[in-house]
């Protein structure tokens, strides 16, 4: 049996979205921009893609959706046109984002921050959640931009993107949130709160992979990243990923018809898998499940290092994922369960479910099992549950 | 870099067959205890190194005779990745039946090469190698225990890559030795660096005390103190003319000429006057150089700045 439970780090294309865009690759290639029938056979798909976005995140007409490659590509062009209106040109001299954005946010923020912008890295509570007080706190009369991702990928934090929405409003300040986590998970509205640019990524709501965009907000328009042909009304230029936007068109319809499963019965199915993993004695849980996005389970097992935990889940064809340390290509140890200030031993052991509306109850139940066999294996490797003769002084000596 | 680098690989497919069988079904995992020990007529060493807040640690268990000084039996726990846990496994095959002083020989590097299936395609990944140094560090830890001496006993030396046991001497040598400038140079070799990169830069996976580009540096300081003035340590001021001119010309060379080449232009030096406390060097500009409106303001400043920091602060430079 093979089971995908990494669904925060993508998902399958639904079948209808991948129908949909089957023609746009050998019978309607024509680029939408020239001037024949081969351009304009393209229009109807990308014009009702466009539609169904922004009805997505009820956007109204008058705000700019922009299609852009991915999220990365989103979250870059927000700071660094920030970085070159406001920055550069010395009006403003600051941005504020959380400690656990994803590392597009992140290491964007942090290179601007080498180009002499002040960054304030706001931190995350015990239960993985971004205060609204520190962002207020934290505002200046420099203050530029605010960005708070809307959920964590790592633990499935909902952020209080409303409460800090309205402090920006307050103060004047512009507000990016990064949505990619959220959709087709927990309602979107984009003009149900202040916000002035929104990313998200087809590939997270079954849609396919190299396609996403940037929610602007009328009046809030940025500066272009990518210049060239004057595409997308000049605000991102490149010939247009036809078959892309038809694509993430159909997956946000789609994503918003399934938006009450998700918060149902995912949910349930979620919450019945965690109660199960619960039961496996020393286990810990990242956030209140109430707080989260109802796909997500961060959970530690004391002592068994999360790649290990990996391994074996995927031996038994299981696909789930690690933030810690042995894990990524870069070894870089998992940010959340560090700024959640979780007890130290279990920095490294935490290991991430995500479900989707494709996981099935057979699906988890076989999971259990693993995870159970799995948990007395490595543990019984483990050296925190090692036998240690009377008098033995355990060694902290590391070479960390 | 390169196509190999540009997506990446699974680190789990660059996994020996006998890595991936260790952590699938480790051969020497379990423990020893006081009561084992004592039948077997020896004394049991129980030594832990790394912590779990670090991503990994192990304990190990020697039953030794402490007539001989031979590690009877050996027995490991570990709480880490595949890499950590096969190389426990190794580690501690490899250690029994050796006396406690052939064990302490017993490196990473000797872990590593005895999980290889073939002997020249390496065990693990590059970024995988510094999970195996946990093994080489603990029968350290195990045999001071047994000898009740401090662990710093058995390192002779400052190791500064842990994943390829490059030491402090060998790197200084082996780049002043052969000059080299970049941490690839470095990597190309000695190995260091090529592994975890902890010791590459601050910010790595662990903290050091020292990094590559502190020795590279250090090596660089060197160099310039010892060409700033050739022969010997004398200053600009206490040079001949043509100690001075050689000087400039080396600076240029150096730090400016290129610059204006990839313009279009050049300079050359015509000549250099002591002008009260002043050093006036008169320069000409050629090529491109010569009309450019930046020849006079932006150019200039740079020239003589350089100068400045590298040779003297009275520096002034006259372009004619």
């Amino acid at each position: 049996m093979r089971v995908y439970l990494d669904n925060n780090a993508t998902t399958l294309v639904d079948p209808h979205v991948f129908a949909e865009m089957e023609p746009y690759f050998v019978q309607k290639y024509g680029n939408p921009n020239s001037l024949h029938s081969f351009a304009s056979e393209t229009h109807p798909g990308l014009k009702d893609a466009m539609e169904k976005i922004y009805a997505g995140i009820h956007a109204p007409k008058e705000d700019s959706v922009v299609i852009t490659s991915c999220a990365t590509e989103s979250n870059n062009w927000v700071f660094k046109s920030i970085y070159f209106e406001y920055i550069l040109t010395g009006r403003k001299n600051h941005i504020i984002v959380s400690e656990v954005e994803h590392p597009s946010v992140i290491a964007t923020a942090k290179f601007i921050e080498s180009m002499g912008c002040k960054v304030t890295y706001l931190p995350i509570n015990h239960e993985g959640l971004v205060d609204p007080q520190t962002v207020r706190d934290s505002i200046t009369s420099k203050t530029a931009l605010v960005s708070v991702m809307w959920a964590n990928n790592e633990t499935g934090a909902i952020f209080p993107v409303e409460e800090i929405g309205a402090i920006c409003a307050e103060h004047n300040v512009l507000f990016h949130t990064d949505a990619v986590q959220a959709i087709g998970k927990i309602p979107v509205d984009v003009q149900s709160f202040n916000v002035d640019y929104l990313t998200f990524s087809a590939h997270k709501f079954h849609g396919p992979k190299g396609v996403g965009g940037l929610y602007m907000k009328k009046g809030r328009e940025l500066s272009p990243l990518l210049h060239g042909g004057s595409q997308m009304g000049g605000y991102r230029s490149g010939t247009l990923n036809v078959a892309g936007i038809v694509g993430m068109g159909k997956a946000m319809e789609q994503a918003i018809d399934a938006l009450d499963f998700e918060m149902t019965d995912v949910r349930e199915m979620r919450d019945a898998f965690e109660d199960e993993l619960l039961k496996i004695p020393d286990t810990f849980v990242v956030t209140p499940r109430e707080k989260r996005t109802p796909n997500t389970i961060l959970i530690s097992f004391r002592g068994i290092e999360g790649e290990s935990m990996l391994w074996d889940l995927n031996r038994a064809g299981i696909g789930a994922s690690t933030g810690s340390a042995c894990a990524s290509e870069d070894l870089e140890s998992n940010p959340v369960m560090e700024a959640i200030g979780a007890e130290a031993d279990l920095a490294h052991t935490a290991v991430r479910f995500s479900l989707s509306r494709y996981t099935t109850q057979e699906e988890l139940d076989y999971t259990i099992e693993v995870v159970r066999k799995a948990v007395e294996r490595l543990r019984g490797i483990s050296s925190s549950y090692a036998y240690a003769p009377e008098g033995h002084k355990s060694g902290l000596d590391t070479h960390h | 870099m390169g196509m190999d680098s540009l997506i990446g690989g699974t680190i789990w497919d660059e996994y020996s067959q006998k890595v991936t069988d260790l952590m699938n079904n480790p051969q020497n995992m379990g423990e020893i205890t006081k009561e084992q020990a004592t039948e077997m007529g020896a004394e049991l060493i129980v030594a832990d190194f790394g912590a779990e807040s670090c991503g990994d640690a192990v304990r190990l268990y020697w039953a030794v005779d402490p007539k001989t000084d031979v590690i009877k039996e050996a027995k490991f726990k570990s709480f880490g990745c595949g890499t950590a846990i096969a190389s426990s496994d190794t580690m501690v095959e490899l250690c029994r039946g050796k006396t406690v002083d052939e064990a302490v020989k017993i490196t990473n590097i000797d872990v590593e090469k005895a999980m290889r299936d073939t002997p020249d395609v390496p065990a693990v990944p590059p970024q995988k190698m510094h999970c195996s140094v946990m093994a080489y560090d603990v029968i350290k830890k195990a045999a001071a225990q047994y000898k009740g001496v401090d662990i710093e006993s058995f390192e002779e030396e400052i190791i500064v890559c842990e994943c390829a046991r490059v030491s402090l001497s060998t790197l200084k040598e082996v780049i002043r030795l052969n000059d080299l400038t970049t941490i690839e140079q470095i990597t190309d070799y000695t190995k260091a660096g090529a592994f975890c990169k902890s010791c590459i830069k601050p910010g790595g996976h662990e903290a050091k005390d020292i990094y590559l580009v502190d020795l590279l540096a250090e090596y660089e300081k060197e160099k310039l103190a010892r060409t700033a003035a050739p022969g010997a340590n004398v200053s600009f001021a206490e040079m001949t003319v043509v100690q001075r001119l050689k000087a400039v010309e080396r600076i240029i060379d150096e730090n400016i000429r290129q610059m204006l080449v990839m313009d279009g232009g050049d300079m050359e030096i015509l000549d250099i006057k002591e002008n009260g406390a002043h050093f006036d060097i008169y320069i000409r500009y050629l090529g491109a150089c010569s009309g450019c409106a930046s020849s006079s303001t932006g150019t200039l400043f740079a020239i003589e700045n350089i100068l400045k920091e590298k040779l003297d602060e009275n520096i002034r430079v006259l372009p004619i």
